[in-house]
């Protein structure tokens, strides 16, 4: 059985169809957003311990950083 | 279990269904219940290398319905005794405690679960700003004393990373308040995009400065987009930028 590739894996190219420019005026790269915007974008690569459930783990990064609302990606189960 | 759990802050909760679909990638301790040779192992492990059917466990967040979820690769890594250790790349909503379960009923000796830690979570992996609730604590204190801005970089990335893997198409300054609306984007707006687009499959919208604005559903592939002059190119599915980021360009209440 051949093994199938994983999103990972693949890559992609970037294809050009029109050119143009855009307005310094507006918007920002994500990496130089202000501090109060990096947060709020923000995403934490988190190394989750053992114990915990994922929603503990993340309502804890929620408590830390002070801030209303936290979200996680994909739950891995407690123990 | 432990490892890669991206956590998504305020407005980036948005991206946390991008997450759920993208793969995972785990290193597991599988425990056998009987003396089984190490080929066996080996063998039936690239087995399980396909399409698998799985029905979601007793104490399970989503319906117990039988799903199909594609297990990318194997990779024996280590036996000791009745212990296997093995690394998996596989879906989204895997559930890794049954899949050593059914190789213990295909090895006959019957198998469970030991231990587990993903290594991978879509384009987030352990050995790339993984950072642990202490880092964390530390980081954002050590910023409120020195506020210095490069600390947050160190563990926090932004919401753009979660979408590395999801195809991209960049679009026009004057297309990106219009989308951040709700409206389709059509063709005239975009400068460029990846290859590997199919009708149908999940893209990330972009502005030039590399900033998520939407996640779309294309109508269309990469070839088909490139050649179109007019139409709708994706229907966007959840708007990540907030409006007005950019200048209204568009005109509203006109025929």
């Amino acid at each position: 059985m051949p093994r199938s590739v994983a999103p990972w894996e693949i890559e992609r190219k970037l294809l050009v169809k029109a050119e143009d420019e855009t307005d310094p005026k507006y918007g920002c790269k994500p990496e130089e957003r202000p501090a109060k915007d990096y947060i709020r974008f923000g995403v934490i690569n988190l190394d989750k311990p053992a114990g915990p459930t994922s929603h503990e783990v993340a309502a804890w990064v929620k408590r830390i950083i002070g801030i209303e609302n936290v979200g996680h990606g994909g739950t891995l189960e407690a123990l | 279990m432990t490892g890669v759990l991206p956590v998504t802050l305020e407005e980036a909760r948005k991206i946390v269904q991008a997450l759920l679909l993208s793969g995972k990638e785990y290193v597991c301790v599988m425990k056998l219940h009987g003396d089984v040779s190490e080929n066996r192992v080996k063998t039936v492990l690239k087995e399980f290398e396909d399409v698998i059917y799985q029905r979601p466990p007793l104490r399970a967040s989503v319906k117990r319905q039988l799903r199909t979820r594609r297990i990318y690769y194997i990779d024996f890594l280590e036996m000791e005794g009745r212990n296997v250790l093995f690394k998996v790349g596989c879906e989204g909503g895997t559930y890794i405690r049954k899949l050593c379960y059914d190789i213990g009923e295909v090895l006959g000796c019957g198998a469970h679960m030991q231990e587990l830690r993903r290594t991978r979570a879509g384009p987030f992996i352990e050995e790339e700003g993984n950072v642990t609730l202490h880092d964390v604590a530390y980081w954002f204190m050590q910023w409120q004393e020195k506020g210095d801005d490069a600390i947050l970089r160190k563990f926090i990335q932004p919401m753009e990373k979660a979408l590395a893997l999801v195809p991209k198409i960049y679009i026009r300054d004057s297309a990106v308040d219009a989308v951040c609306h709700g409206a389709n984007l059509t063709a005239p707006g975009v400068l460029s995009l990846e290859t590997g687009i199919g009708a149908g499959a999940t893209v990330a919208i972009f502005t030039l400065k590399g900033e998520a604005v939407a996640l779309a559903e294309a109508q269309a592939s990469t070839e088909e987009i490139l050649s179109m002059e007019h139409g709708v190119v994706a229907k966007v599915k959840r708007v990540l930028m907030p409006r007005g980021t950019y200048p209204k360009c568009w005109k509203s209440g006109e025929i």
